[in-house]
């Protein structure tokens, strides 16, 4: 049996990953991939445990992160295409109209 | 509360004056603000003159008359009442009665002032906040008053307010004044403290009941003194008396109303009001008595040398006021009274007759430029005459009578103060008649008048080009020749002892013993009597021989005296030495300490290196929120990092 430690390195370096995806990258749908990858990180983290604790609270927590994960996508995207149709770029540091 | 005499009546008049002038005088005639000046005062001395009639047949004396209620906190109690005896009854007609006849007076002296209405809406105001404080039944409602007529001075002192030196006399009276109600309040505290009331009459029993001993005593002189204190600044007494010659800044019949007549005897009046205490605290009076004789010779020494009219009537102001302390200091309280009543008549005149002078000659009051106006303005001259005689102590004229009785009494108490006494009442004679001569005897000195000193002593017909010193108009006479006859007539109210005795019911038996011993010793009264008389008649022969037979004399005797003259001329240097003393020090003070130090280093510094500070953090920290997004996500995720890398510490630590 794989021990819980390894689920958890791996979720933390998921979670790392989306974080400096996330930090580093300028395209908005990279950035979106990043904070996908990071949910999923966290879901990873809450299935070991359920499955490390046989409790189901947490696999229920996943259901809820895919369901706002995919709410999200859906909004992000529709976002996402709106920028894109207005301001013809994709590079989050030039989306700054309300910078000063 | 039986027949009540609507006391009220008596100081709302005259605030019910000051406010319709106050408000509405600015766009009124001259006539119409004269009316209401005059009739508001007026109608409070004929409601004066009304309680006096019906005092006799009051069913109680001390009558009280309950106005309002005012601070009731805990056991303390201060209420708007009113208090009529024989002492406050006194003080209520000199002061409605000689204030009516200079709001007269003022009519014609300040007709062509630009602030008419100003004038007078201040006098009735001082009316106002004067009889309030003769009429208190406790020393709060008195405070009041106190504080009022301090008020009322400073901005009559002050009337002129664009000529700097009446602006600074009008501030320097109000400082100076400060200075005694400071001592005033404090005694008041102690006196809250002790007998939880500042009702007199309540204070007055419980002092009569104090154990005799050495606390009490202490006590009680404490208070004493304390009160003396305040009496000293309102009164002008050393060593608070510098105020009141600069006060003569302010226009002459201020000078005449306030600074001599009526505020002034405010302390006299509250030392003869609390004589209850003062009885009883002997070394308390001894003060009041060396301060009043002290003062009165000090004053009359510097009178002497004045060349400005109104300067050597201040400084007999402050001597005469030092008699009444005396008076009060060898527990003659009613013959203060009597000297402050005749001094109220002649002191008044004096200085209105004055006026009338500096109006003839057109704002001069050098009296080294006067002279000779005897045949130009002859109803001035005989009454300044009168009031001449009168504050000399010359038989049989007002001054004569109160003078006498608190010389006799004095005398009594202990012959220094009688001696002292005695050469004042010298020098007096002797710089009265001094003015007197160098104004009216002679030949005119002055220039041809051709413009007016302050633009404000215009007589009103507008004739500006009179060449010729003139007589003042009617309605500025009048009140000079009513003054004359109190002048003259006023003391006979004191012929055998009749003014004493009508005072009795307030200041007690305790005289009435002394009256015993007086009739054993009648013969040394007519002696001393006779002293004074000729000592006042000495003083004023020196001046005619100096000042009129032999006019280079002055000089010759200023030289020999050589350095004491200027010691006299420049009244012993005493503002020079105050200056010094506490002015500079405090100006000092508090530009190094307070303003230097203090404001700017502690106050100022700390506002301002707290905006610093904040705007130098502010701009450390504004580089924060750059706009830039990955940033706020970098600042997200480094502010988790050190969430959790705390938590995990706190896991390991547990």
């Amino acid at each position: 049996m794989v021990p819980l430690s390894y689920y958890l390195v791996l979720s933390g370096i998921l979670f790392a990953c989306g974080v400096i995806g996330f930090l580093i990258k300028r395209n908005i749908i990279t950035i979106f991939m990043s904070i996908e990858l990071m949910l999923n990180g966290v879901n990873l983290s809450f299935v070991a445990f359920a499955a490390h604790w046989h409790a189901l609270a947490g696999q229920v927590f996943v259901f809820f992160v895919m369901v706002v994960a995919a709410a999200e996508a859906a909004v992000g995207l529709a976002i996402i295409i709106a920028v894109y149709r207005t301001r013809e770029t994709l590079n989050v540091d030039q989306v700054n109209l309300l910078k000063l | 509360m039986t027949s009540s005499l609507n006391l009220w009546l008596i100081p709302v008049l005259p605030l019910a004056g000051a406010a319709i002038n106050g408000f509405l005088g600015k766009k009124s005639s001259r006539t119409a603000v004269s009316t209401i000046g005059l009739v508001f005062p007026g109608a409070a001395f004929a409601w004066a003159l009304l309680v006096a009639f019906r005092f006799s047949s009051l069913p109680q004396i001390p009558y009280q008359e309950y106005v309002a209620h005012w601070i009731r906190s805990g056991s303390f109690s201060a209420d708007f009442t009113l208090y009529l005896d024989q002492l406050s009854l006194v003080m209520l007609l000199v002061v409605t009665g000689v204030g009516f006849l200079i709001h007269i007076y003022s009519v014609g002296y300040m007709w062509d002032d630009p602030s008419y209405y100003r004038f007078f809406s201040y006098l009735n105001l001082f009316m106002f906040f004067m009889l309030t404080l003769v009429l208190a039944n406790n020393y709060l409602l008195m405070f009041i008053g106190w504080e009022g007529v301090g008020l009322a001075s400073y901005l009559l002192i002050g009337f002129w307010f664009t000529k700097d030196s009446a602006a600074s006399a009008g501030k320097k009276a109000f400082i100076v004044n400060r200075i005694g109600d400071f001592g005033f309040l404090i005694g008041l505290f102690l006196l809250i403290q002790h007998f939880t009331s500042l009702d007199f009459t309540k204070v007055f029993d419980s002092v009569a009941h104090l154990p005799t001993g050495v606390e009490t005593e202490t006590l009680l002189t404490t208070i004493g003194i304390l009160l003396m204190v305040g009496a000293c600044g309102k009164s002008a007494q050393i060593p608070l008396y510098v105020w009141l010659p600069d006060a003569m800044e302010g226009p002459t019949p201020v000078s005449a109303l306030i600074h001599a007549a009526t505020m002034v005897t405010a302390g006299v009046y509250m030392v003869a009001r609390s004589h209850v205490i003062f009885e009883r605290a002997p070394s308390a009076l001894m003060v009041v008595a060396i301060i009043g004789t002290l003062t009165a010779l000090f004053a009359a020494t510097i009178g002497i040398a004045q060349t400005d009219i109104k300067k050597v009537l201040a400084y007999s102001t402050i001597s005469q006021l030092g008699y009444m302390f005396m008076a009060c200091g060898v527990g003659a309280f009613s013959a203060g009274i009597f000297h402050l009543m005749t001094h109220a008549f002649f002191k008044g005149l004096l200085f209105l007759a004055a006026g009338s002078v500096i109006h003839a000659v057109g704002g001069e009051q050098d009296m080294r430029k006067m002279g000779g106006l005897r045949s130009y303005i002859p109803i001035t001259a005989a009454t300044m005459g009168i009031a001449t005689l009168a504050i000399a102590g010359i038989w049989p004229f007002a001054g004569f009578w109160s003078k006498d009785e608190i010389l006799w009494k004095a005398y009594q108490a202990n012959w220094v103060y009688w001696f002292i006494g005695l050469v004042t009442a010298f020098i007096t004679s002797f710089y009265m008649f001094r003015l007197l001569f160098m104004t009216f005897a002679g030949d005119y000195r002055g220039a041809k008048v051709d413009e007016h000193g302050h633009g404000t002593h215009v007589n009103g017909d507008g004739d500006h080009g009179h060449g010729e010193p003139h007589e003042s108009p009617m309605v500025m006479l009048v009140p000079l020749m009513i003054l004359a006859f109190l002048s003259l007539f006023g003391g006979l109210v004191g012929v055998h002892n009749g003014f004493e005795h009508f005072l009795d019911p307030v200041f007690g038996s305790g005289e009435a013993a002394q009256g015993a011993g007086e009739t054993a010793s009648r013969g040394t009264e007519f002696l001393l009597m006779f002293v004074s008389v000729g000592v006042a008649l000495l003083g004023a022969w020196l001046a005619y021989l100096l000042y009129v037979s032999k006019p280079y004399l002055p000089q010759k005797i200023a030289d020999a005296l050589g350095s004491f003259y200027d010691a006299v001329l420049n009244k012993y240097y005493v503002d020079e030495l105050y200056a010094k003393l506490f002015v500079k020090p405090l100006i000092d003070g508090s530009t190094s300490i307070l303003w230097q130090g203090v404001d700017r280093k502690v106050i100022d510094d700390t506002v301002n290196n707290a905006a610093d500070g904040a705007r130098h953090v502010s701009d450390e920290v504004r580089h924060m929120q750059s706009g830039n997004l990955r940033s706020y996500a970098g600042w997200i995720a480094a502010g988790s990092a050190a969430v959790i890398a705390y938590m995990i510490w706190l896991g390991v630590g547990r």
